[in-house]
């Protein structure tokens, strides 16, 4: 790894490798995921799944199901009325088990409880319904014609939320939502073009393959509901199950053991309703956990067909940008809408560009539903928006490279009016991943190169809450909302908490993700975590830090001389105290504790959206065999803009582990439909990169101190996923003079284009 | 912990395993794969099921030393048999060097994987103690891993063989030199200060 440095110095334990604090849980077999834990008296359920993309319910019959040995509970809409069964943050569409009819081969119709799960398997193949098949939409294309069926025809009522602000357009009745992002004079820029490229884009539907299925575990008592949870986002499940249930937030609790992988398919609600129903009907706790195969069926990321337009002048300067794009929600819109306003922010890059006119249409689909996914709209747009810059030098005469470095954002220029402007050395990534790929080196026969660059208005919302308490003894005990994913949450908060306390990390003790135990935070996703939950632990030291001085100026030296705040406590005359000191004193004996509070909303640093710009810098190198198509990514060059690394350890491992993603989306992976059944749902035909895809990698991590969060911290984690398809595009162009622009870029579609090539067909 | 024991039918089988060194005696049903009897009747959920069809390694234990995958493997088969799972690899609390590695390596993030892949390189580095790279990315591809991009994975491996990897990445502190403190954030200032490893 190479590491460039330009940042104030920080205080330990902040930059340092520590190693990670569930690193002996996760060697050992000791970490407990959901699927891990049981409860006294806890039933097993399992989901009877719509076989049709589109139908209507016309008569269930569970009788023989309830009559299986060992059966507790069938459950289908009707068993529910007590219950308000559709949900949804942004657009409320979506029932938690099908009401009337199905929209997507998969969808769950009847929930059977029993007390191991084959009896479960057994009892649902007794159940009889009989179907109406309905006309159904296979792609965005149809569901956007004339007659088409329509999925809702009622539409999904809005819902306010925090992120979605925007009042939802329909421009169809199979439009789930639009949004536009639009600034300049798009026409002026056309006609005054030097170079228009032009072309039509296209971004697979994926899986995001968290190892750990969804699982949930519901148990209900006089006191309310408790939901353990493979999801990512505690708060945002505990609302939705409050608004199902007609019950208090404080009713609901939402506990996350560790999780299995997320990469934003845990985020926002998935199966916690449809268990908690379960369990209310059973009368018993219940645990459902999915196979991948019904996982597939649950999230998917959003398919992109991507239309867009680049005009240029002469020199290579951008002087506008059109495009239309439809993303593939599926059947629900889960987050969608907020994919597509973000796909719409997203697609013209951190790039100086004169105009710019986007529009992004949410399109429902008889098809599994659609949600947030690593990189959440701009892998599916900056695949367009960067190869049309290759496409352009080429007939330009410039260096790809040059070009870049020709339109790129300043730092602190807004990328858009109000914007926050960009927190980021574009141009000295762009330098750093060049040097590291070997730009100008000579490129052997077949081989190419490619640089692609994406900025993210990332973060989400800043709202974020966090406490941090100071024991009689010392010691640090911080709790948070945000979710141990994996990324390693548990201990960078962990260092920060330590820092800004002043003690070892070893007398740090973390609390995460139980809404009964920890404050609110609003999700963990959009590469936020370190940012804002850093940003609010920090307030709540400093909370805490303030009480503590005040506290040893009446225990300590209530006549006495002044009392001096130092890192680990606070001076009295000649002596030292640490925080355990102050707080014995305080409370007059040996016990006691002192409680710090950190609020994080849009205001100060954080009152500009977005919180930060998530960069993404990519440079690879790749051969394509001219014989059977097949490209090799022989090297992989990330650069993490990170601002500071709290622990770069695990902020390299972000970047690699997103890289390597997004090469499997450009070069392997994708969810393939026909007459609306899903052909490759499971992991047999659904291809992800295994060790023998990985290329030569180098990493760089640079840290400028240049972002809003912590010891001038900014996220990461999704940024090197984002540009990794258009860099291989581009680099395959080079390669062997043809323009990939349908991911994967699977052989037979190299092959393809390669014949097509050499017959003189114009692409 | 006590041994399921239910009287056998013709619908169940006894069996016996040594499971980490520790003779069990159970009575399965012929269905039961050896990640349910690991899982659900002795209490070692250290094996993750995830594909359940024997392509993502996340179940895999072994079996008389060599790597199988719970989640196919029938329990009734490994009657008679050594059975190894992620639980017996740490002696008396001490970690195995693959394990220290792994933390060192940080060879994982979420950690669903990781039970399964270091099984997988257990047999691995049995079989061969000194591997090549190549020989550790052949070995382990039918391991998925979604989250590290198996870089950190590999050189975990070769770490615990004693290989051609530094034994830890944490030995990488930067040289770290302060721009201005309390300045612009957004001007660069200084010439970076690079650290090459």
């Amino acid at each position: 790894m190479r590491h460039v440095v330009t940042r104030p110095d920080v205080p330990a334990p902040i930059g340092v490798p520590v190693p990670r604090r569930d690193g002996v849980a996760k060697v050992t077999g000791a970490a407990a995921f959901t699927v891990d834990l049981s409860v006294p008296g806890m039933a097993h359920a399992k989901i009877l799944r719509s076989p049709y993309a589109h139908a209507r319910i016309r008569r269930v019959d569970l009788d023989a199901a309830r009559a299986h040995p060992g059966v507790i509970a069938v459950v289908s809409a009707a068993e529910l009325d007590d219950v308000h069964l559709v949900y949804g943050h942004a657009v409320a569409d979506h029932p938690l088990i099908a009401v009337d009819k199905v929209r997507f081969a998969g969808e769950p119709v009847v929930g059977v409880v029993a007390e191991d799960a084959v009896t479960a398997e057994e009892a649902l193949r007794l159940i009889d319904i009989e179907w109406e098949p309905l006309p159904f939409v296979r792609d965005t294309a149809e569901a956007l014609g004339d007659d088409a069926p329509v999925l809702h025809e009622r539409p999904g009522e809005q819902r306010p939320h925090r992120g979605f602000e925007e009042d939802i357009r329909r421009t169809h009745a199979n439009v789930c939502s639009s949004s536009r992002q639009a600034w300049g004079d798009i026409a002026a820029a056309f006609s005054d073009a030097h170079l228009v490229v032009e072309g039509e884009y296209h971004y697979p539907m994926c899986y995001a393959y968290a190892m750990e299925p969804y699982t949930a575990l519901a148990q209900w008592s006089d006191d309310g509901l408790t939901v353990w949870t493979s999801g990512q986002h505690p708060y945002m499940v505990r609302d939705d199950l409050a608004h199902c249930f007609d019950l208090p937030l404080a009713k609901v609790r939402v506990v996350v053991p560790y999780v299995g992988g997320g990469y934003g398919s845990k985020s926002y609600t998935k199966i916690e309703p449809l268990t908690a129903a379960l369990a209310l009907r059973a009368g018993r706790p219940v645990r459902l956990a999915l196979s991948v195969e019904e996982a597939i069926l649950t999230t998917r990321g959003d398919a992109a067909t991507v239309r867009l337009r680049t005009a240029f002048d002469r020199e290579g300067h951008i002087l506008g940008r059109h495009a239309t794009i439809h993303l593939d929600t599926g059947a629900y819109a889960e987050n969608s809408p907020l994919v597509g306003r973000k796909a719409a922010n997203r697609l013209g890059g951190p790039y100086r560009i004169l105009a710019l006119d986007v529009t992004c249409d949410v399109v429902y689909t008889n098809t599994a539903p659609a949600s947030s996914f690593r990189g959440f709209g701009a892998p599916q747009v900056t695949l367009a928006g960067e190869s049309q810059l290759d496409e352009a030098a080429a007939k330009l005469g410039i260096d790809p490279l040059a070009l870049r470095r020709r339109n790129v954002l300043d730092p602190g220029e807004r990328p858009w009016p109000k914007a926050r402007g960009i927190d980021a050395d574009l141009a000295g990534d762009l330098a750093l991943a060049a040097e590291e790929l070997g730009w100008d080196a000579p490129l052997p026969p077949g081989r190419g190169r490619g640089i692609c660059l994406s900025a993210s208005d990332a973060g989400s919302e800043p709202i974020t809450t966090a406490i941090v308490r100071v024991l009689a003894d010392g010691s640090i005990v911080a709790s948070c909302g945000s979710t141990e994913i994996g990324q390693g949450s548990s201990t960078v908060l962990a260092q920060i908490a330590a820092a800004e306390m002043g003690v070892e990390l070893d007398r740090v003790h973390l609390i995460q993700s139980d809404t009964a135990a920890v404050s609110y935070d609003r999700s963990t996703g959009a590469s936020r975590t370190t940012t804002l939950m850093g940003l609010a632990i920090q307030a709540a030291a400093r909370d805490l830090r303030e009480q503590l001085v005040e506290w040893a100026t009446t225990a300590l030296a209530p006549d006495g001389p002044a009392v001096e705040e130092r890192r680990s406590g606070v001076q009295v005359g000649d002596t030292l105290h640490d925080w355990g000191e102050v707080v014995r004193a305080w409370f007059g004996g040996a016990a006691g504790e002192a409680v710090g509070r950190g609020y994080l909303r849009r205001s100060g640093a954080t009152a500009e959206m977005p919180p930060f710009w998530e960069i993404g810098c990519v440079g690879v190198e790749v051969s394509v065999d001219e014989q059977t198509g097949r490209i090799t990514i022989e090297k992989l060059v990330t650069v993490g803009d990170i601002g500071c690394a709290i622990n770069p350890q695990t902020a390299e491992a972000q970047d690699v582990g997103a890289a390597m993603m997004g090469l499997g989306m450009a070069t392997l992976e994708e969810l393939v439909y026909e007459d609306g059944n899903l052909l490759n749902g499971n992991l047999f035909d659904y291809r992800v990169p295994r060790t023998t895809n990985l290329p030569e990698l180098r990493t760089v991590l640079v840290e400028r101190g240049d972002g809003v969060g912590v010891y001038g911290a900014k996220g990461g984690g999704e940024g090197a996923l984002n540009p990794v398809a258009a860099a291989i595009a581009n680099a395959v162009e080079r390669a062997a003079g043809i323009r990939l622009r349908e991911a994967p870029f699977t052989p037979e579609r190299v092959w393809r284009a390669i014949q097509e090539r050499d017959a003189g067909v114009a692409r | 912990m006590t041994d399921v024991l239910q009287a056998p039918g013709l619908d169940r089988v006894a069996i016996e395993l040594v499971v980490n060194g520790v003779p069990r005696r159970l009575v399965v049903e012929p269905r039961e794969t050896l990640a349910e009897v690991l899982r659900d009747r002795l209490d070692l959920r250290g094996a993750k099921v995830s594909c359940d069809a024997q392509v993502c390694g996340a179940c895999t234990v072994l079996v008389d030393a060599l790597p199988v995958s719970g989640c196919t493997f029938l329990a009734v088969d490994a009657d008679g048999r050594r059975v190894g799972t992620v639980e017996g690899l740490a002696t008396d609390g001490e970690l195995s060097p693959l394990q220290q590695a792994f933390i060192d390596q940080a060879a994982f993030q979420c950690g669903f994987c990781t039970p399964g892949m270091l099984m997988a390189a257990t047999a691995l580095l049995e079989e061969q103690p000194h591997p090549s790279r190549d020989d550790v990315v052949h070995g382990l591809e039918g391991n998925i891993c979604r989250c590290t991009g198996y870089e950190p994975i590999i050189a975990a491996v070769l770490q615990a063989a004693g290989g051609d990897m530094p034994s830890s990445r944490r030995e990488e502190v930067p040289a770290v030199t302060s721009a201005e403190a309390g300045g612009d954030p957004l001007d660069p200032g200084t010439e970076p200060v690079e650290s090459q490893q």
